[in-house]
């Protein structure tokens, strides 16, 4: 692989697609007959076929969580702290699936795609789907790559949801489970900041019931205000505090209701950046997934019992500053699985980045990721 | 394994057993359980640093201030053994701490210093300062042994608690035993090790 970047990247990396065939029933009573998937992976599968890890992305990833599509891409995937040679998530030792989940907007079928029974674009038309599909979706291709147990399933917030949603729907295809930043279920608080997010959207006046392609507009409002709702809640008051202060853009107050703070300033940039690359439908449905996370509600609101035919050993990582999926959801996690008495070790990392904590280079983070991905034995 | 106290919790424990350790350090412990005894079990550390070692040793380890409660975490004996190396000393509760290894667990196992080690009874009462040994190795202003006692006070405590003793070693700072620790325990011993139920 041509790798002009660094000695730690996995250099130039290409999408792939796969159209499979299988029916996938979803928990909302429809069934998608069929349906795409973009997908990238790092590393090479071993022989003995059990050195596969699976990537699961939070509400706004995607698939390319590693290296560079371009030599001129400014930025690498967005977990490129972690996966490459010698990284926690080492592609020496590993092969490293990382996928566009269904729903999504960045290839894999979603809003965005054409149905094929109508030959129109789903739009809202799209099923909501939920961690418990995804998995599901994502066990197709497992089978389509011939990977019968992953050596690890690995993911930060809602990508955390769906290593847990791993380990309780195929107990005996997943060795490891990695459950960073996430919580069984949300809290009311943390639904509210979702409602509030998609009231933003369906109430823009572009967004015509979701059909806003249909009409050549994007609700662009709708969703600047959505993300820069969830920006905050991602960022801690400190992170914050330090990165922004007071500052002030130019130097003086306006006395009007333009920018007039750096944070303004930031958040307004963060925002128009992501209607650029983000679809409305897809950000409603996501919200609505995290929503209806809830693996214990199958098990009488029990989520000891949700984990008593599972046999993963688990790693639950969670960060000080983080209060929007903060420690106690962790510790609920942790809790259960103690109770059911599983493998499960723990980490509350000291960091002051909020919930984007995941996401960063934090030396402690990345050694707890490390040391336990070491101690998984691959065969040749 | 040289060390002489993990020897003897390690004869002390049934095989196939469950165990707690809490403060469990760097896991040195649970892996030499583990590996002799084919315990089961957690280590509840809240130093990172440890925390990175422990899972090097695929101990499974839970970052956590066990200071801050057991209760939401075990029901009534969930473990067979609940132990506590050289850290009863440095807790706010001593004897609630006691009790609830013993609510968690069906017996509870702790190492201490021994404040009435001679040398230290020398340093206090002769020279007048606080005593600083090989086992007590802190000033006093920056040691985290906030309730530091003698084997004769830790007796105490558990009969008032009404809990009663199993099994007792004294040891050396080498966290080795000779004759006279075992005349005059609270005189020459350094570090004791305890293993007791509820009574």
């Amino acid at each position: 692989m041509e790798n002009a970047f660094n000695k730690n990247s996995v250099g130039l990396v290409k999408p792939n697609s796969i159209d499979l065939k299988n029916k996938l029933d979803l928990d909302c009573g429809k069934t998608l007959d069929g349906f795409k998937l973009v997908y990238e992976t790092y590393g090479k599968l071993n022989k003995s076929k059990d050195n596969a890890v699976l990537i699961c992305h939070a509400l706004s990833g995607d698939h390319h969580a590693a290296g560079y599509h371009n030599k001129n891409d400014k930025k690498p995937g967005w977990w490129d702290s972690c996966i490459g040679p010698g990284k926690p998530f080492d592609t020496n030792k590993f092969y490293i699936v990382s996928l566009n989940n269904i729903g999504g907007c960045k290839g894999s079928s979603g809003p965005n795609t054409i149905n094929t029974k109508t030959g129109k674009e789903y739009g809202p038309e799209f099923p909501i789907v939920t961690v418990k599909d995804w998995v599901n979706s994502q066990k197709f291709l497992a089978d389509y790559l011939d990977i019968d147990k992953w050596a690890c399933v690995i993911g930060g917030s809602l990508g955390g949801m769906q290593a847990l949603q791993w380990a309780i729907s195929y107990p005996s295809k997943i060795k490891n489970s990695i459950i960073i930043a996430a919580a069984a279920k949300l809290s009311a608080q943390n639904i509210a900041f979702n409602e509030v997010a998609r009231q933003a959207i369906i109430t823009d006046p572009d967004f015509h019931d979701g059909h806003y392609n249909n009409f050549g507009v994007v609700p662009k409002r709708g969703l600047s205000i959505a993300r820069m709702l969830g920006h905050i809640t991602y960022l801690s008051d400190d992170s914050m505090r330090q990165k922004f202060g007071r500052d002030l853009r130019e130097g003086k107050l306006h006395f009007g209701y333009d920018v007039d703070f750096q944070v303004e300033s930031y958040l307004r940039y963060q925002a128009q950046a992501f209607v650029e690359r983000f679809d409305a439908n897809t950000y409603l449905l996501m919200t609505k997934a995290l929503d209806y996370f809830d693996p214990a509600s199958e098990f009488n609101g029990n989520l000891e019992s949700a984990f008593e035919k599972t046999n993963a050993k688990f790693l639950v990582v969670s960060f000080t500053s983080d209060w929007r999926f903060s420690s106690s959801k962790s510790h609920e996690i942790v809790k259960s699985l103690i109770k059911a008495r599983k493998n499960v070790s723990y980490a509350e990392i000291e960091a002051n980045q909020g919930h984007d904590a995941f996401l960063m280079p934090i030396p402690d983070y990345l050694g707890v990721l490390k040391n336990f991905m070491k101690n998984i034995e691959v065969g040749d | 394994m040289d060390r002489k106290d993990f020897q003897i919790i390690s004869k002390w424990i049934k095989t196939n057993s469950s165990v707690l350790d809490l403060g469990c350090g760097d896991s040195t412990l649970l892996d030499f359980l583990i590996k002799n005894k084919k315990i089961s079990g957690y280590g509840f550390e809240k130093n990172i640093d440890e925390v990175q070692e422990s899972l090097k040793k695929n101990i499974n380890v839970i970052q956590l201030d066990f200071n801050k409660g057991l209760v939401e975490y075990f029901s009534e004996n969930f473990f067979d053994y609940a132990i506590m190396t050289q850290a009863l000393q440095e807790n706010k509760n001593p004897d609630k701490i006691l009790l609830e290894m013993l609510r968690i667990a069906k017996e509870g196992i702790v190492t201490f210093p021994n404040m009435g080690f001679w040398k230290n009874r020398f340093q206090l009462g002769l020279l007048g300062r606080m005593p600083i040994s090989k086992s007590l190795p802190n000033n006093w202003f920056d040691t985290p042994n906030i309730h530091l006692c003698t084997f004769n006070d830790f007796e105490e405590l558990c009969r008032n608690l009404d809990i009663s003793i199993l099994d007792k070693k004294v040891l050396n700072n080498k966290y080795a035993s000779n004759f006279l620790l075992k005349i005059f325990p609270n005189l020459f011993g350094e570090i004791a090790l305890y293993r007791f139920k509820k009574d």
